[in-house]
């Protein structure tokens, strides 16, 4: 489904990716884990094309991204920070959106689910941080594409709220799609994961499941895992 | 790339343009623009009544102030939609679409404030039935053709800063240089070199700037010769008027297309 080959990116004299190799053929829940400053963030907008790499190549179900904007048809992207026009209200911006990307059912519905209803006709400038990211949450499943990228899903969410992310998470991924996640919230990670992709310095340290991140680093829980890599490598 | 897909990106840049357009067109700021034009040129008009020096005083106006409003406007509206775009640029559009869009929509609803804001107290004037309506229509077509150049000119300027007060800063240096210190400059080394026969680089100076253009453009349509000054008079020698209307509406064309191809370009090439 994605598969990235050998890629570097720098900003100015920064590297951020040093050579990574990244291949993701099948369905599940894949969390993108690392450090801050790993490339995690640059790693995600190189495969919706924001970023451009120096070097290497990025397919998304067989399709070289390359100057390329048609296959992000087939991905939904949650951005991490929401930050929609603020004089646009909440319908007219879904409406927009769906106007740009192609028809949508699944808009009404997801309404109910996240409660946004008493919000439709509320400017999006007024809205709080949470509702903000409800309605992100919102047009970002609304297409039904077979990849989905989450960058920190969770920010600013209720309890309620969070819990019905996670289920819309699990159905998503019972219908067979992909779904890459970036959080810091470790808790979040061990509950909705199946693999676990650890970036390090601009390349994949570690890709598997959790039972075989704790076994590796002989560690009983994931949280302690992940800082015993991160000890490691910093002493 | 098939006709199918070109129709679909022709499609979206046309929405966004739509929707930057409707955008602008709900700010209080183009309202405020197009009462300044309104206001503008029902005083010119109805309280001064030579038709000729009304026209000059607009010229005068316009070829200074439409550029500052184009580039601190195109500036302004690029870092404001910032968000907008990356959520835009996450979708299934090709960054030229975006980008464009929004360019014309920016430059459209300016030109719009400019051609209405002055239009409508020419029509009940009465412009229709005059001998002016040519001088008129070209310094309204000059207008726009300086909004969607400065317009332009700011987007590049965005689009390779990301510093927002540099951005500001370098669209006011623009405006500064191109506007004022330009024609000193030139002045200067005209009367250095004085010594030298200047006509080539008389000329070449005046392509170079498209508000000194669009100075001689109008002042050869009208056909004041003592305003034309030395740079105009040597203009209007090299080329003769009708000539040198069309060589300065092809560059002024020219300053159109080169800043939108290095839009289209410097977008293709940016990290988001």
């Amino acid at each position: 489904m994605v598969t990235i080959k050998n890629l570097y990116k720098s900003f100015g004299k920064n590297d951020v990716l040093k050579g990574l190799d990244l291949e993701i053929n099948n369905a599940g829940i894949f969390a993108i884990l690392g450090p801050n400053g790993s490339g995690k963030t640059t790693l995600i907008k190189s495969i919706l094309g924001m970023v451009i790499p120096n070097k290497g190549t990025i397919n998304v179900q067989n399709e070289n991204i390359k100057n390329n904007s048609n296959y992000r048809h087939k991905i939904d992207y949650l951005p991490q920070i929401a930050n929609f026009p603020s004089n646009l209200k909440v319908k007219e911006l879904i409406r927009m959106i769906k106007d740009l990307r192609g028809k949508s059912t699944l808009d009404t519905s997801l309404i109910t689910t996240f409660q946004l209803e008493p919000f439709l006709n509320k400017k999006l400038g007024n809205l709080s941080g949470g509702t903000k990211q409800k309605v992100n949450i919102v047009l970002t499943f609304m297409f039904n594409s077979p990849i989905i990228i989450l960058d920190e899903p969770t920010t600013g969410l209720d309890p309620i709220s969070l819990i019905r992310l996670k289920a819309l998470i699990q159905t998503e991924k019972e219908k067979g799609k992909t779904i890459i996640i970036t959080s810091h919230i470790m808790s979040f990670v061990e509950e909705v994961a199946d693999e676990i992709v650890f970036l390090l310095e601009g390349q994949i340290y570690f890709k598997g499941s959790i039972s075989k991140l704790k076994s590796q680093t002989k560690q009983p829980d994931f949280e302690h895992a992940i800082a015993s890599i991160l000890q490691e490598n910093h002493a | 790339m098939n006709t199918q897909l070109r129709q679909f990106y022709k499609k979206t840049m046309l929405k966004i343009l739509k929707y930057s357009f409707y955008d602008l067109m709900r700010s209080r700021w183009s309202y405020v623009y197009f009462l300044f034009y309104l206001l503008l040129g029902v005083i010119l008009l109805f309280l001064n009544n030579d038709l000729s020096k009304a026209i000059i005083t607009l010229m005068n106006i316009i070829i200074i102030l439409v550029p500052l409003i184009g580039t601190i406007f195109g500036v302004m509206y690029y870092y404001n939609s910032k968000e907008f775009t990356e959520l835009l640029l996450a979708q299934p559009l090709k960054r030229s679409s975006i980008f464009l869009g929004q360019y014309f929509g920016v430059a459209l609803s300016l030109s719009m404030s400019l051609v209405l804001g002055l239009g409508i107290p020419f029509i009940f004037y009465g412009l229709f039935k005059s001998a002016v309506i040519w001088d008129f229509s070209l310094l309204l077509i000059n207008g726009s053709l300086l909004t969607f150049i400065f317009t332009a000119l700011a987007f590049n300027i965005a689009l390779s800063n990301e510093n927002r007060i540099k951005g500001f800063g370098f669209a006011i240096l623009l405006w500064l240089a191109l506007a004022i210190i330009y024609d000193g400059f030139f002045l200067m080394s005209l009367i250095i070199f004085e010594d030298y026969p200047l006509d080539q680089l008389s000329i070449a100076g005046t392509m170079l700037n498209p508000i000194d253009l669009s100075r001689t453009l109008i002042l050869l349509k009208l056909d004041i010769s003592a305003l034309l000054g030395y740079t105009g008079a040597v203009f209007k020698k090299f080329f003769g008027t009708n000539l040198g209307l069309i060589v300065s509406f092809v560059m002024l064309f020219m300053w159109v297309i080169l800043p939108i191809l290095r839009i289209v370009n410097k977008s293709k090439k940016k990290d988001f």
